[in-house]
């Protein structure tokens, strides 16, 4: 399914809910005279994973903290593993998980002590609270730090942590935002692997993010919002397909040959090229993928270019929003002035 | 719960019955404990400060103040002294509360299935708990400055129950405090140019007879003064005499004290529990 573009936030239509892990309708949410949320709708089919992509202040955490229950939309209505997040906010609250954007582990105490408390607050039994935080510390390659207060772990290690403790009620349905910000790229790889694990064992999941390349990796489908509205929703395939695919990146050794370069790219990919002289690079968009990328590798070759790098790449969160909206990702960042200030 | 699910997710699995609101309630109480425990330099409000006070009244400013009715100066002051740190219980229920919301631990207890009030009724009972910590240490440095309890046991038991309680009406006014200010630094304002001055106009240290007229008002109707008052009568030691023209609450401190218990918490616990909920749906 090709993405729908601007304006297709509500739909007066009203499905069967049966089947979705997320499913909201219609949220608007106010603070003050700013719009967080103007009319958005989701749906996260049960056992599969949807990013929610958008730059800071688009209304990413505002969704999250609605269908968690933290907030209450102004409008519209949600439904959470099966129950109305307004009128059953206890019986979501003990079949979700949640993540926040900053990591919420308490850092006074101990990796251990964080899980126990978590999961008797899950009011499990004591002894399996114990028996779920051991396996979980294990899980996540924690078990040497657990007796170690949280405040003295890396960035990575909290992060982890952080998801430990929100799987500790056997959540069905997980909530993440902002999974991997600020973290490195070792760290942010771990988590991924943490991540595939956790969806292959069917848990549904809505993550946010500003990186296409995370949403792509982790994601069935991709819900791209911008100043409160979804301006574009689809499958990751079909999505990135509309968005012009991968690149071709070619950086040359020498810049004369920049335009014997960039008539073998245009040639390959079809689509206008966009040359950057001061970089010596050509730059193309392509559905083809490494089959396009081959055959420029083929084409410089044969006539005769020096290439000092070669590759494939996802265009970035603001080439997507030039892509979708005509204009580059405002780092507008009302809502989260909002947030500090309420 | 009645509930029934709108649509039954596959995932519907072990879901435990809820354990209450007390075992929700003791959960969060334990995790302020450790805290307490973890962070020793925050108790210092708690354990030194209320030290330091007994020994620079008893020795610095003690022989300049003289107890109307005669009496030692130190029996006297332990009552003062205790009533100001009870107060002040109020200055760390508060920045708790705020803290907790600064670093958005908060959410993460929102989005559990804890029973309702649990978060705040852990706050309060970490905070009473706390409040004992310095109650017991002044108890013991009062005994090793000379201050002792002349009265009989029940009397004096009655005196620490005084204690206690006006303890936990301050621990609602330390919710309220905390819900309506937004930050800790404010809490931390709040606290010193208003509680401060509170336990200062008051009994606490001199006798309110020395004080100019419209102060002297303010303090014989203060409940610090009232309080400190009823433990020195409870404790047996010396207080100012009641006269012939004192106001009924100097003449009734008990009484008056635990009206203004009861008042606090009939007004702050409700109104209280209403902004913390309303500082947190945001």
């Amino acid at each position: 399914m090709l993405p729908s573009t601007h304006g297709a936030a509500t739909s007066p239509t009203t499905p069967s809910e049966a089947g979705f892990g997320v499913f909201a309708r219609g949220l608007v949410k106010r603070f003050g005279a700013m719009t967080a949320l103007a009319g958005v709708d989701l749906e996260v089919p049960t056992g599969t994973v949807t990013a929610i992509l958008g730059p800071n202040g688009a209304g990413k955490t505002t969704a999250v903290r609605i269908l968690t229950t933290l907030s209450e939309a102004d409008e519209g209505r949600a439904v959470v593993a099966g129950f109305d997040v307004r009128s059953h906010a206890r019986e979501v609250r003990r079949r979700i998980g949640f993540t926040a954007q900053d990591a919420t582990v308490d850092p006074l105490l101990t990796g251990r002590e964080n899980l126990v408390m978590l999961g008797e607050l899950h009011q499990l039994p004591r002894a399996e609270a114990r028996a779920r935080a051991d396996a979980l510390l294990a899980d996540f390659s924690l078990d040497d730090a657990a007796d170690r207060l949280a405040s003295t772990y890396s960035g990575g290690m909290r992060r982890r942590l952080d998801l430990a403790a929100t799987l500790v009620g056997q959540p069905a349905v997980l909530f993440l935002d902002e999974p991997t910000t600020g973290l490195d790229p070792r760290a942010r790889s771990e988590l991924w692997a943490v991540l595939d694990t956790l969806v292959t064992r069917g848990t549904t999941v809505l993550l946010t993010t500003q990186y296409l390349d995370e949403a792509e990796r982790l994601a069935n489908d991709i819900v791209v919002i911008d100043h409160g509205r979804v301006i574009a929703r689809g499958d990751t395939r079909g999505l990135k397909r509309a968005l012009g695919g991968d690149q071709v990146h070619v950086a040359l050794v020498d810049g004369a040959d920049l335009e014997v370069a960039a008539r073998v790219v245009r040639g390959v990919t079809g689509r206008d090229v966009s040359i950057d002289a001061g970089a010596r690079t050509v730059v193309a968009p392509t559905l083809d993928g490494l089959p396009a990328l081959l055959r420029v590798a083929a084409g410089l070759s044969e006539a005769g270019v020096a290439v000092e790098d070669l590759g494939l790449r996802q265009p970035s969160l603001d080439e997507v929003f030039l892509t979708l909206t005509g204009k580059p990702a405002d780092g507008d960042s009302a809502e989260a002035q909002a947030q500090e200030a309420s | 719960m009645t509930a029934t699910p709108i649509a039954p997710t596959s995932a519907d699995h072990e879901l435990y019955p809820s354990r209450g609101f007390l075992h929700d309630t003791w959960v969060i109480a334990r995790r302020g404990l450790l805290h307490m425990r973890r962070q020793p330099e925050q108790l210092s409000d708690a354990t030194i400060q209320p030290v330091m006070f007994v020994l620079l009244f008893a020795y610095v400013f003690g022989g300049a103040i003289d107890v109307p009715g005669g009496g030692e100066y130190r029996q006297f002051l332990m009552g003062g002294i205790f009533a100001q740190t009870v107060v002040f219980t109020a200055f760390g229920v508060a920045l708790s509360l705020a803290s907790d919301r600064k670093n958005r631990a908060i959410d993460r207890f929102r989005s559990l299935p804890i029973a309702r009030g649990a978060l705040l009724g852990g706050h309060a009972l970490t905070s009473l708990l706390k409040a004992l910590l310095p109650i017991t240490l002044m108890s013991l440095c009062g005994l090793l400055i000379g201050w002792r309890i002349e009265s009989s046991l029940p009397e004096a038991i009655a005196g620490y129950v005084l204690l206690t309680s006006f303890a936990f009406a301050m621990i609602w006014v330390g919710i309220l405090l905390g819900s309506v200010i937004a930050t800790p630094e404010g809490v931390t304002g709040i606290a010193f140019s208003l509680l401060f001055p509170i336990t200062f106009m008051a009994s606490t240290f001199v006798p309110t007879s020395t004080m100019p007229g419209p102060l002297r008002v303010a303090a014989e109707w203060n409940p610090v003064t009232t309080l400190a008052d009823a433990l020195r009568i409870l404790f047996g030691n010396p207080n100012t005499p009641i006269a012939v023209g004192d106001p009924w609450s100097i003449a009734h401190p008990i009484l008056y004290t635990a009206l203004w218990i009861v008042a606090i918490v009939g007004i702050c616990a409700p109104v209280g529990v209403r902004a913390y909920e309303k500082s947190l749906a945001k």
